[in-house]
């Protein structure tokens, strides 16, 4: 049988990287394509010269045995090359028809548009496919598995064959994600054939018909499900043996360290984002609070931090009251802080590793004397650390700007672990990383609870809140719906939770029981 | 990601390597490009051009090249001298012929002084992630303060009375960039806005100070009066040469500017609001107390430009004695990379091409708006590196181009 597609040699360069080197790629009809590689691998490289974004320096494109030129994405779409991208490409106020539409007119007589010819088609698409998508529905109304989901008509819409989706579920619930993989059956069964860009493990074994490893930009190893597990593929994504279980010991909790009683946080335009939380984190525990992404998780970080002043409530570290304190107070008081956007609040870019490593320590000796900064302290202090937190750099006066994302998280984690905390807010400690980085901020993480640290762990991954977490507060619309032990709660547990739904007291017992073997990923 | 092989180079290629991603040799390239057009420019400007061009071809193109030549000789002996007539004035043994001789070139240092503190005031705001286009009024307060305490202060010793007016001048300028400071820091409002108002205000009030309270009775035209002699930055020659002691001062505050900026927690402060505010806020800093302190220090060597022209040229305050030097001051702030060395370096290629240009006018009629285009193509280039780089076919800088913080413009 001819392959769908077929990519022989392609070969990348940029100045001084060797993105993609001589990749060969085969994709059948009807098959579950998995690419999996860590961040910089080169997957986002080699999809966006199949779809045309980038011209390969070398190499062939086959579509059903046909050499293909692609110069740019609509070539690739004439050729039945379809992408869903990781951010959504979407106008939020046009209806599902508009935004599917644009770019491809259903026009009547006189040059006015078709709509309701264009929302048949997609109602078409939509019941061929079990998508439950309403065309005259506004983007900004409808969640984000829905968006996805019209990005995926788009492309149906516009009859492509192989479709390729970037890091699909990054933005989805547990459940969500489950809908997706239904609906990518269907695809399937239809005749798509679709390449599924990830780094999540367990999602490939899950859904994958096949598996293509890339590392380094070089194809590793080509692989099915049924052959591989889950150490075996992580072992080859990274190039070393990687230990996906968290070594997690028995927490013993002391004495409460940060108390949040019925707070209220706002958001930048006004509208109440916490909503009377109240919970407890005890020294040597980690709290994770799971949540889909805007659920008020933001606010609630930036609350404990200082960076933003509640409206009401009271929060005490250690037995005082901070609710009005300055972040720097707060740090003082032993208050370590991993923020979500790393890039954004947590490091200066422009700066050089070693004054990132003092960026809230830089004003205590010995890094200055009254006002001068002690330059050989701080370049002795950026190398101890570079060493100690294994951050990946020429030297430590290299702009924080220049490293990859686990190497830039792993300066902020050196930062913050490098003076005496007794609590840490880690928000989305682990976001964009890759294996290998992941596993070494779990460990460390992990290391520093069992120092007696208490840990107030945020994050969208619910398999890195179940993982660490010694408790599990779900966070839904600004309010806490429930704090479950992590010895109990499963993820069906939790994923509805997420989702708003509070199970009655009779369904959570039979999720309880019901309890499998959790597959970490 | 694995590296291409990298073959192995001899150190002079590792050289060039560097050399050739990195801005300075940008910057270079960038004043080269802007005088061969301004050549080119002069060249198609000029009458005589054409009439050659008429008679052939090749004759059009060396009066062309001739004409750019003369132009830029007489820029070279306007702000440096003329070589040979220093050389004959050494000869001569006399004193004044010398110093006339050698005066173009003590005059582009004098002209360059007002630059270095302007331009400092502007690099300073930049590294706070502040636009300051309000140095032109800041410089106007300050020299109507400094020159209020050099005529109206008597008494006093050089030695304190020297000081006290440039402190003054400081002062004056502080004052006015405090108020965008505050209003940015309570009220949000916008420094670019605020400091284009402020400036308004500045020259206004200038006139009526010149015109009615400060105004020197015995003159018909609006000046204050003469500062004291203890007030006057000394002159290190006899006349003609201005060359005074305010030169140094700038040097001195450029060293200042660079030990704040780069060796205090101060500087470590401003810098960090500069180039990440949310950064900054995660770390501790107050944005707000930051702002305002960049914003005084700003006005303050904004003011010490004013107060350098009054107290060091002019001994006293006359309308429109500012030659929009603060306006100047934003592009060679740029030009220097918005560091304070490189500052000192764009306001000497800034003081010598306006030094240079009245001589041109002078001699080959050129009109003194040609070192204007000069400056802007010069700039230009230096905001589009990628034209440069595209020109002489450069290597991309390894690290980001350093992009000058227009953050506060939502850029």
């Amino acid at each position: 049988m001819v392959p769908v597609l077929e990519l022989r040699g392609i070969t990348k360069r940029f100045p001084g990287v060797l993105a993609n080197d001589h990749i060969d790629l085969i994709v059948q009809q009807g098959e579950i394509h998995a690419l999996l590689g860590e961040n910089g691998a080169g997957k986002t490289t080699l999809m966006n010269i199949l779809y045309g974004l980038y011209n390969p320096d070398e190499g062939e494109i086959f579509v059903n045995g046909k050499k293909m030129d692609v110069h740019s994405p609509i070539d690739a779409i004439k050729a039945g090359v379809g992408m869903v991208h990781q951010h959504f490409m979407l106008v939020p106020v046009f209806t599902v028809t508009e935004n599917v539409m644009l770019g491809e007119e259903f026009v009547k007589a006189g040059g006015i548009l078709d709509r309701e010819k264009a929302a048949d088609k997609i109602r078409d698409i939509s019941n061929t496919y079990n998508l439950d998508i309403d065309p005259d529905a506004y983007i900004s109304d409808i969640p984000v598995g829905m968006q996805q989901r019209v990005e995926i008509i788009k492309l149906l819409f516009r009859e492509a064959n192989i479709i390729i989706m970037d890091e699909p579920t990054a933005v989805l619930t547990p459940q969500e994600v489950e809908e997706l993989f239904k609906i990518m059956h269907t695809m399937i069964a239809e005749g798509k054939s679709i390449i599924f860009i990830t780094h999540k493990l367990g999602e490939v074994i899950e859904i994958a018909d096949r598996i293509t490893v890339i590392r380094g930009g070089k194809v590793v190893g080509s692989t099915t499900p049924h052959e591989a597990t889950l150490n075996d593929l992580a072992a080859m994504m990274v190039g070393r043996d990687v230990n996906l279980n968290v070594d997690k010991t028995i927490s013993v909790p002391g004495e409460v360290v940060l108390a949040v009683d019925n707070i209220k946080v706002l958001d930048p335009t006004g509208t109440i984002a916490v909503d009377d939380i109240s919970f407890e984190v005890r020294a040597g525990e980690v709290l994770g609070i799971a949540g889909v992404q805007g659920n008020g998780q933001t606010e609630l970080v930036r609350a404990i931090t200082g960076l933003l002043q509640p409206i009401d409530g009271e929060i005490r570290l250690l037995g005082e009251n901070i609710t009005r304190w300055s972040p720097r107070q707060i740090t003082e008081k032993g208050s370590a802080h991993i923020p979500e956007d790393r890039q954004k609040d947590g490091l200066v870019l422009a700066f050089p590793i070693a004054d990132n490593l003092v960026l809230n320590m830089y004003y205590l000796e010995p890094f200055s004397k009254s006002i001068w900064m002690d330059q050989k302290q701080i370049l002795a202090n950026g190398n101890r650390l570079v060493e100690n937190f294994d951050i990946r750099t020429p030297n430590a006066m290299t702009p924080v700007s220049s490293l990859s994302g686990g190497n830039q998280q792993k300066v902020i984690v050196a930062r913050e672990f490098s003076r005496p905390i007794k609590f840490l807010v880690a928000s989305q400690p682990t976001r964009g990383l890759d294996v290998g980085s992941i596993e070494y901020i779990h460990e460390r993480l992990m290391q520093k609870r069992d120092e007696g640290c208490a840990i107030l762990l945020v994050s969208t991954e619910l398999d890195e809140v179940m993982q660490l977490s010694d408790r599990i507060a779900v966070i839904y619309r600004g309010r806490i719906l429930d704090i479950l032990d992590a010895k109990s709660a499963t993820k069906e547990l939790v994923g509805l939770l997420m989702a708003g739904i509070i199970p009655t007291e009779e369904e959570k017992q039979k999720l309880v029981t019901n309890k499998k073997q959790i597959l970490m990923t | 990601m694995e590296k291409t092989e990298e073959k192995k180079k001899n150190s002079i290629e590792i050289f060039w390597d560097e050399f050739s991603r990195s801005n300075f040799l940008v910057i270079l390239l960038a004043i080269f490009t802007g005088i061969v057009l301004g050549g080119v420019l002069v060249a198609i400007t000029t009458n005589e051009v054409y009439e050659a061009f008429r008679i052939s071809f090749w004759s059009g193109l060396g009066t062309a090249f001739r004409t750019a030549w003369n132009t830029y000789v007489a820029l070279f002996t306007g702000s440096v001298g003329d070589l040979g007539k220093i050389r004959a004035a050494f000869e001569s043994g006399d004193g004044l012929t010398i110093r006339r001789a050698i005066n173009p070139f003590f005059e582009s240092l004098v002209q360059s002084t007002p630059y270095i503190f302007g331009g400092l005031a502007v690099a300073l705001g930049f590294r706070a992630g502040l636009f300051n286009i309000g140095v032109e009024g800041q410089l106007f307060i300050g020299a109507v303060t400094g020159v209020w305490a050099g005529y109206a202060i008597s008494g006093l010793p050089a030695f304190i009375h020297i000081p006290l007016a440039m402190f003054f001048g400081a002062l004056g300028g502080a004052l006015w960039g405090f108020v965008p400071g505050i209003l940015k820091a309570k009220t949000g409002a916008h420094e670019v806005i605020t400091t284009i108002m402020m400036n308004y205000i500045a020259f206004r009030l200038v006139d009526w100070l010149l015109k009615v309270p400060m105004h020197d009775p015995n003159e018909f035209t609006p000046k204050t009066p003469w500062i004291f002699e203890t007030a006057k930055l000394p002159r290190f020659f006899d006349t003609p040469i201005r060359f005074h002691l305010g030169f140094f001062i700038a040097l001195l505050m450029a060293l200042l500017v660079y030990l704040l900026l780069f060796k205090t927690t101060w500087g470590f402060e401003l810098r960090m609001v500069g180039s990440n505010p949310n950064a900054a806020r995660y770390a501790g800093i107050k944005i707000t107390t930051a702002t305002v302190v960049a914003m005084v220090l700003s006005g303050a060597l904004a003011g010490m430009a004013g107060a350098n022209e009054v107290l060091g040229v002019n001994y006293r305050l006359l309308p429109a004695f500012s030659s929009g030097y603060g306006f100047d001051s934003i592009a060679l702030a740029l030009l220097g990379k918005t560091h304070p060395f490189g500052v000192v370096l764009s306001s000497l290629l800034f003081g010598f091409l306006r030094n240079g240009a009245r001589s041109m006018q002078l001699t080959v009629g050129v009109p003194i708006d040609i070192v204007s285009i000069l400056q802007a193509l010069i700039l230009a280039f230096i905001a589009a590196p990628a034209i440069i780089r595209t020109i002489y076919r450069l290597r991309e800088s390894k690290t980001k181009e350093d992009l000058v913080s227009l953050r506060s413009w939502k850029g």
